[in-house]
């Protein structure tokens, strides 16, 4: 045994390669989104300066009076750690006490969605008041070392109404989430009790489908939408509406496409549930749909969190199909952001441009900062059942 | 299970896929073989503009679309067979390229380019995918227990970033006034601009499409790692292999049913390539067969999409997947009747 695992013992050099690789990696990986969100925060010229220490430390913007002072950093960073460490001690224990048994999910919604409201009036609307005060008095350590301004955020969320596109996003990803998940679920369900021909059918031309180019659906789906009013009339007269440009219609789109995935994952978190489970309802006298409800529901949940957190991003992250079947009035985050391209002339459009881009990117963050675990089991899961 | 049951259980599922992609399908597969134009008539105008003395009026023949009594223009759609293919393929400029002697000119039709660049993106990204990813996953491996969160942490960010946004933030680094452009330029001397050429653009699009999805294989062949069999692997050095051996030998073996996922995946989303054009804006010079079909359907300046293009363009597009998933879905056909469950 000794000697087997002085023979696995690696050299000096190969860990230090092994570190330094990883390393590197861990440097590319996060170094473009590193670099726009500090981008976001500068003005124009600093934003684009050809010396990176010019970028971080913006001296164009702190000369046009935006500015952070080593106290302004000090405090900022306390606040953070301290409501990142109460979010992670404190609010899930609140959470499970004020919310009734059943609706935790409801319950976690609320709570993220009040802390993340208490926050954002903490960091920016409490904070700056009291700092700005402090700085008055604190002489050297109040002046501002590092340019910092959230102008192309207000001018963005504010100005360029970007909370409308937002709005959007969050109801397209919502309802492809929910839509998505209950229709999957139950064929999930059903495919893994199966075993069927039928079954082994159905997962194949979900495969097949999984691969199709979404421009080829979009292909079929535009003539149909833009005059659906007008196909659909002698069944449901004058109110037949318009699919275009509508975010339900977008939904079930994008719900399909996201079918043949979501029924594959589901299938196999569902065949980690051993069938015995819902035998023995059976033999009780349970009918299929009264097992699912009283056996299944309650044993599925990891598998359908790590299942929606992937039809989310699909939502989240299209471009393709809404830039295509919405138009500008109701529009989601992804595609606005072309509308940037068009008249990104000068270098302040493109700072604006680098705001939305982060900002689109934010909620992406906190996804992956909260649930790793689960997206890392959701890759896995899939493939190393083969 | 009763198959009553099963198709309760099934049927929305089912329902949802026939009518968005199954009925999608077959409605592109017809517009291909029609064209839908509006009637166009030939109209005399005469226009007056005051002058000295007499009007001056011109009488022109315009062109102008049939109204009818609703108020919205009158289309008609004809069976046009072949020709939106033809259109698309446009196979008379391929023979005279061919015929002159010079097949590059092929690749200045817009199809040819497309597929191409689509073929070559898939082919070039794909062993590179797999051997960043099995590399940072050995790596992963190797380091301290309490370093593998935060690099796993940070190894999903790129993973799980908005394509078209992760595109730009690439884009924004090398765009001309960009950081690293700045940097290459302060080493070279030189005046470089990554997007006015081709084959920079390319790279950067590898680069992103690497970058992209390299965590997806870290993550796998990492949760392969953790099930590799301990005893082969000491019998293997006992045996007197070495570390390269040991992985050529017991480590790969173990993680190829993973290597075929992953390559199937990979394969599949890079023939789909598409986020990068937009966010490289670089449809000037490189074009995807995905990216082609969209551009045929967004509406050109006069507010026309040519929809029975690009549904040539899809219905030639979905023959490569065919092509994709042929041999995939063999296999499987054949583990099924083998009876493997």
């Amino acid at each position: 045994m000794s000697t087997t695992a002085k023979a696995m013992r690696q050299s000096f050099g190969l860990r230090a390669a092994s570190g330094t690789f990883l390393a590197f990696w861990c440097l590319i990986a996060a170094f473009p989104i590193f670099w726009i969100t500090v981008m976001s925060f500068k003005s124009p010229v600093d934003a684009f300066a050809a010396n990176p220490l010019d970028v971080i430390m913006g001296p164009n913007t702190r000369a046009g009076g935006n500015g952070l002072s080593v106290l302004d950093i000090a405090l900022g960073l306390l606040v953070l750690f301290f409501a990142l460490r109460w979010a992670f001690t404190r609010l899930p224990g609140m959470v499970n006490t004020l919310t009734p048994k059943g609706l935790i999910v409801v319950g976690w919604l609320i709570g993220a969605a009040a802390y993340a409201l208490v926050f954002l009036l903490v960091f920016f609307g409490v904070l700056p008041v009291v700092l700005s005060a402090l700085n008055g008095v604190a002489g050297p350590l109040g002046t501002p070392v590092l340019g910092l301004t959230t102008e192309h955020y207000i001018s963005v969320w504010v100005e360029n109404e970007f909370f409308r596109n937002f709005g959007n996003s969050m109801l397209v990803t919502a309802g492809v989430v929910t839509i998505s998940l209950t229709v999957g679920t139950l064929a999930g369900y059903g495919l893994a009790r199966s075993g069927s021909d039928l079954a082994f059918w159905l997962l194949i031309l979900a495969l097949v489908f999984r691969a199709l180019p979404h421009s080829v659906l979009v292909a079929g789906y535009l003539p149909w939408f833009i005059n659906s009013a007008e196909i659909l009339r002698p069944i449901f007269g004058d109110i037949s509406p318009t699919l275009y440009g509508q975010p339900w219609a977008v939904i079930a789109v994008l719900v399909a496409i996201n079918q043949p995935f979501t029924i594959w994952m589901l299938r196999s978190f569902f065949q980690n549930i051993p069938s015995e489970l819902d035998e023995a309802a059976r033999v009780d006298g349970c009918s299929h749909f009264q097992a699912f409800r009283r056996v299944i529901m309650p044993v599925m949940w990891p598998g359908v969190i790590t299942t929606g957190l992937f039809s989310f991003l699909l939502g989240y992250n299209d471009f393709l199909v809404t830039s295509l079947l919405l138009d500008a009035q109701n529009q989601t985050m992804v595609p606005a952001i072309a509308g940037y391209f068009n008249r990104e002339t000068t270098t302040t459009d493109q700072v604006e441009a680098v705001a939305a881009a982060v900002s689109i990117t934010a909620p992406l963050f906190l996804l992956v900062m909260v649930f790793q675990r689960q997206i890392v089991s959701g890759l896995t899961a899939g493939a190393v059942k083969g | 299970m009763k198959f009553k049951t099963f198709a309760a259980f099934v049927g929305p599922s089912v329902l949802m896929m026939i009518l968005f992609i199954a009925l999608p399908l077959v409605s592109v597969f017809i517009q291909s073989f029609q064209v839908t134009q509006p009637i166009m008539q030939n109209v005399e105008v005469e226009t007056c503009t005051p002058g000295f003395i007499t009007q001056t009026c011109v009488i022109e023949n315009k062109t102008v679309p049939v109204i009818g009594d609703d108020g919205k223009i009158i289309t008609t759609t004809e069976w046009t067979g072949l020709e939106s293919y033809r259109n698309v393929l446009q196979m008379d400029k391929v023979r005279a390229a061919i015929g002159a002697g010079t097949p590059r000119d092929i690749l200045q039709i817009d199809f040819w380019k497309a597929l191409r660049f689509t073929l070559m993106f898939t082919l070039v990204t794909l062993p590179l995918v797999i051997g960043v990813g099995l590399l940072i996953a050995l790596t992963v491996n190797n380091a301290a227990r309490a370093l593998r969160g935060p690099v796993i942490f940070i190894s999903l960010l790129p993973f799980i970033i908005t394509p078209v946004i992760g595109s730009l933030a690439i884009y924004w680094l090398f765009v001309g006034d960009g950081i690293l452009t700045a940097m290459m330029e302060r080493w070279t001397g030189t005046n470089i601009s990554m997007f006015a050429q081709a084959w920079t653009i390319e790279l950067l699009m590898y680069f992103y499409r690497v970058w992209h999805v390299a965590p997806f294989a870290f993550v796998i062949f990492y949760a392969g790692l953790q099930s590799v069999n301990m005893d082969t692997l000491e019998s293997a050095v006992i045996d007197g292999a070495n570390r390269f051996q040991r992985l050529r030998h017991v480590i790969i073996p173990h993680l190829m049913p993973l290597i075929v996922f992953i390559a199937l995946i990979h394969l599949m989303d890079c023939y789909r390539v598409f986020e990068e054009i937009v966010g490289f804006r670089s449809q000037a010079h490189v074009i995807s067969l995905q990216w082609l079909t969209y551009d045929l359907l967004t509406p050109d300046d006069a507010g026309n999409r040519a929809i029975s293009r690009a549904s040539a363009s899809a219905m030639l597009t979905m023959i490569g997947i065919v092509f994709l998933l042929i041999w995939p879905l063999r296999r499987t056909w054949l583990d099924h009747k083998g009876g493997s469950h």
